[in-house]
C-alpha cells in the first residue's frame, strides 16, 4: 500500500498544500459573479487609462492632463456630436476629462497605495520581527494616527503642504501607513515563530537575510490583498479632497474637481430643471463605478482568503 | 482585573493618545510657513513685508518648536483658541455657533442609520443566499462605493431641483429671521430642540424638513457597515447551540431570529455605532458643504480654503478628541454589558 502512494506524491510536486489552497481560493474567487463584475469594471478602466492617448488624443501632448476647451462660456453645453458627453462650465469636454481622469486616478491611486505598501512593509516587518520597544513605539504612533479622522487631518495636511494634487498624494502617504503596518505586523508575528524561520536562524542566517528571504516574501500576499482593498477608499478620499478644492486646478482632468464644477448647476432653468444632468451625473458616476469595481474585487478577495470566512 | 482598574488604565492611555494627537496636529501646523500663518489675518494687501515680519516676531512664530508647542497647548487649555477669520470672531464663538448644527444632524442620522442597518442586516441573515440577501449585499457594496458628495448632489438635483422639495439649508428664509431675532430663546443651538423650548411647532417641522435629505444621504452611504456587521454576527449567532435548543423546544422561526439571535448579534453593533457617531462628526465636512448646513464641517472646509489656520487646527484637534473619547466610552459600555470580556 505504502509503495503505491509514494510515487504519486513525487509525480506531482505542484500538490504542495500551499498551492492547493491557492488553487482552491482562486476557484472560489472566480465562481463568484461579483468578482467577475468587479474585474470587468477594473479592466474597462485599465483599457481607458492605457488607450487614453489614442481614444482622446491630447491637443497639447506635453500636458495631456489639461482638458481642451472651446471658449469661456460658463454655461455647460449638453451632449452633442462634438462633445459626446457634454461639457463642464468654460466648455471643457467631459469625455476627455473622464478618459484622462481615469489615467490620473490610476496614477494617483497606484502611487499612494504602492508607497503605503512599501512603508507598511518596512515598518510592519521591523515591528513584527524584532518586537519589544521598537514594536511598542511604532504601534503606539500608529494608534495616534488612527485617532484622528482621515479626511479632516488630510485637509489640514494638504493645506500645510500647499494646495495641489502632489500634496494630496503626499498627505495620504503620510497618513495611511498605519493601516498597512498593522496588517503586515500581525502577519509577521505569526510567521516569526514558524519552524522554518527558527531553522533558518539555527543555521546561522542573519536577521536581514531571514527578513528579506523568508519573512517578507511570505507576508507579501496578504499585504497585496490589503492594498487592493484600499484602492477604492483611497480614490474616494482623493476625490473628496479635490471636490473641496484642495486638489488640482480647474481644467485638470481630475474627477473630484470635475464634480465640484457642477455645484452651481444643480437646478436647471425654469421648464427644464434637469438641464445639467450630464454635468452632475457623469463625472460622479465615473468615480462611483471605479470605486465599485475595486470594492467588489476587494470584497470577494477578502471573503475567499479570510480563513474565518472561506469554508462557510 | 476589576472594572475600576480597567477604567483608570484606559483613561491614562487616553491622555497619552490625546497628547500624541496634539503633537500630530501641532506638527501639521509647523509645516505652514510663518508668513502664511500671519497672512490670513492681514486683509490689507499694502501691508509692507517688514510689518508682517514684525508680526511673526511678535507672536513668536519662529521660536523653537517645543516652545511654540507649549505656548499653543497652554493657550488651548486656557480657552484662548485664537481668532478665526472665517467665523469673524474668536474660534470659541465660532465653535459655539457651528457645533450644535453638526451635533443635531449627527443625532438624527445615527439612530436612522443603525435602525436601517439592523433591519437590512437581519433580513439578509434570515434570507441567507436567497435573492433578497444578494440584493441587500449589493446595495451595501454600492452604498460604500458612492462618493458622499456625488450622492448628495444627485439627491439635491432630483428632490430640490426637479421635484422642488427638500431644499438645502437649515431653515426656510422667513423663519430664519425668527430664530435670529429677539425673543428667540437659543438654549441648545439645535433648531429642533430650541423650537420645542420656544413652542414653535412650525419651526420644528421646517427644521425636520430640511434635515430629511442630508439624513437620507447619510443613511444610504453609512448603513452598509452596520448591515454587514449585523448579517455576519446574526449568522454567527444562528450557528450556536442555544439556537438549536430553542428550535428543539419548539420556538417559532421569527422568535428565534428576532429574540434569540438578534439580541446576541447586537453586541458588535454597539462598537460600530460609537465609531459611526464619531465618524459622522468628521464626515460632516462633505455633507454640510453640499447641503449648506453651517456646522463645524462646513466651517472646516471653508477655513481650509481660506487658510484660516486657527479654525482648522482647533477643529482637527476637537474631532480627534471626540474620536478618542467616544472609543473609550464604547469600550467601557462593551466591558460593562458583555460578561465574556475579561478586561485583559
Amino acid at each position: 500500500m505504502g509503495n503505491e502512494i509514494a510515487p504519486v506524491r513525487e509525480a506531482s510536486p505542484s500538490r504542495h498544500p500551499g498551492w492547493q489552497e491557492l488553487a482552491f481560493s482562486l476557484r472560489r474567487l472566480f465562481k463568484n459573479p461579483l468578482t467577475i463584475i468587479g474585474l470587468t469594471i477594473i479592466l474597462f478602466f485599465v483599457f481607458l487609462a492605457v488607450a487614453a492617448p489614442w481614444i482622446a488624443p491630447p491637443p497639447r501632448p506635453h500636458d495631456p492632463y489639461l482638458m481642451p476647451h472651446s471658449g469661456w462660456d460658463m454655461t455647460p453645453s449638453p451632449p452633442s456630436v462634438k462633445n459626446p458627453l457634454g461639457t463642464l462650465p468654460s466648455q471643457y469636454d467631459i469625455l476627455y476629462g473622464v478618459i484622462w481622469g481615469t489615467r490620473n486616478a490610476f496614477r494617483i491611486g497606484l502611487a499612494i497605495v504602492l508607497a503605503n505598501l512599501l512603508v507598511g512593509l518596512v515598518l510592519g516587518a521591523v515591528a513584527g520581527y524584532f518586537g519589544g520597544l521598537v514594536d511598542e513605539i511604532i504601534m503606539r504612533v500608529a494608534d495616534i494616527f488612527y485617532a484622528i479622522p482621515l479626511l479632516v487631518i488630510a485637509m489640514a495636511l494638504v493645506i500645510a503642504l500647499g494646495r495641489g494634487l502632489q500634496s494630496v498624494v503626499l498627505a495620504l502617504i503620510i497618513l495611511q501607513w498605519p493601516t498597512y503596518t498593522r496588517v503586515i505586523r500581525s502577519e509577521i508575528l505569526v510567521l516569526r515563530n514558524m519552524d522554518y524561520i527558527l531553522a533558518a536562524r539555527a543555521s546561522g542566517s542573519s536577521h536581514l537575510r531571514i527578513l528579506f528571504r523568508h519573512v517578507l516574501p511570505n507576508s507579501m500576499f496578504s499585504a497585496i490583498i490589503v492594498a487592493s482593498m484600499n484602492v477604492g477608499v483611497t480614490i474616494l478620499i482623493v476625490a473628496a479632497l479635490s471636490f473641496l478644492g484642495l486638489g488640482s486646478d480647474t481644467g485638470y482632468a481630475d474627477w473630484g474637481a470635475m464634480v465640484a464644477t457642477c455645484r452651481n448647476f444643480i437646478v436647471g432653468p425654469p421648464g427644464n430643471r434637469l438641464a445639467y444632468w450630464y454635468l452632475v451625473f457623469i463625472p460622479g458616476f465615473t468615480i462611483a463605478l471605479f470605486v465599485l469595481g475595486w470594492n467588489l474585487l476587494g470584497d470577494a478577495v477578502r471573503d475567499v482568503f479570510d480563513p474565518r470566512m472561506r469554508r462557510r | 482585573m476589576s472594572l475600576l482598574n480597567y477604567i483608570i488604565r484606559r483613561l491614562l492611555f487616553m491622555v497619552l493618545v490625546m497628547f500624541g494627537v496634539s503633537i500630530l496636529v501641532f506638527g501639521v501646523l509647523m509645516l505652514i510657513p510663518p508668513g502664511m500663518r500671519v497672512a490670513a489675518y492681514v486683509t490689507n494687501e499694502k501691508v509692507p513685508p517688514t510689518a508682517i515680519d514684525a508680526m511673526i516676531v511678535k507672536y513668536g512664530l519662529r521660536d523653537p518648536a517645543p516652545i511654540q508647542y507649549f505656548r499653543w497647548i497652554g493657550k488651548i487649555f486656557r480657552g484662548d483658541l485664537g481668532y478665526s477669520t472665517t467665523a469673524n470672531g474668536p474660534v470659541v464663538e465660532g465653535f459655539a455657533q457651528f457645533f450644535p448644527v453638526t451635533l443635531e444632524l449627527v443625532l438624527y442620522a445615527t439612530p436612522a442609520i443603525i435602525l436601517v442597518g439592523l433591519w437590512l442586516g437581519t433580513m439578509a441573515a434570515m434570507k441567507r443566499d436567497k435573492p433578497a440577501d444578494h440584493a441587500i449585499r449589493v446595495f451595501a457594496i454600492i452604498g460604500y462605493s458612492l462618493p458622499t458628495f456625488w450622492l448628495g448632489l444627485l439627491l439635491l438635483m432630483v428632490f430640490y431641483g426637479f421635484l422642488g422639495i427638500f431644499p438645502p439649508g437649515v431653515l426656510s428664509e422667513k423663519l430664519l429671521d425668527v430664530v435670529t431675532g429677539k425673543g428667540w430663546i437659543r438654549a441648545t443651538g439645535m433648531l429642533t430642540v430650541d423650537a420645542i423650548i420656544n413652542w414653535r411647532w412650525d419651526i420644528f417641522l421646517d427644521a425636520l424638513y430640511h434635515l430629511a435629505l442630508p439624513v437620507i444621504n447619510l443613511v444610504i452611504l453609512e448603513s452598509a457597515l452596520i448591515m454587514r456587521l449585523t448579517r455576519s454576527s446574526m449568522l454567527d449567532a444562528l450557528g450556536q447551540d442555544y439556537i438549536r435548543t430553542a428550535l428543539a423546544k419548539g420556538a417559532s422561526q421569527s422568535t428565534i431570529y428576532r429574540i434569540h439571535a438578534r439580541r446576541n448579534a447586537l453586541l458588535p453593533v454597539i462598537t460600530v455605532a460609537g465609531i459611526l457617531f464619531a465618524g459622522l462628526m468628521a464626515g460632516a465636512v462633505i455633507t454640510e458643504t453640499i447641503f449648506v448646513r453651517k456646522g463645524i464641517g462646513w466651517w472646516t472646509a471653508r477655513a481650509a480654503l481660506q487658510l484660516d489656520v486657527s479654525a482648522i487646527m482647533f477643529n482637527v484637534l476637537f474631532l480627534g478628541v471626540i474620536f478618542v473619547v467616544v472609543n473609550l466610552i464604547v469600550d467601557l459600555i462593551y466591558a460593562a454589558i458583555d460578561p465574556r470580556i475579561r478586561l485583559a
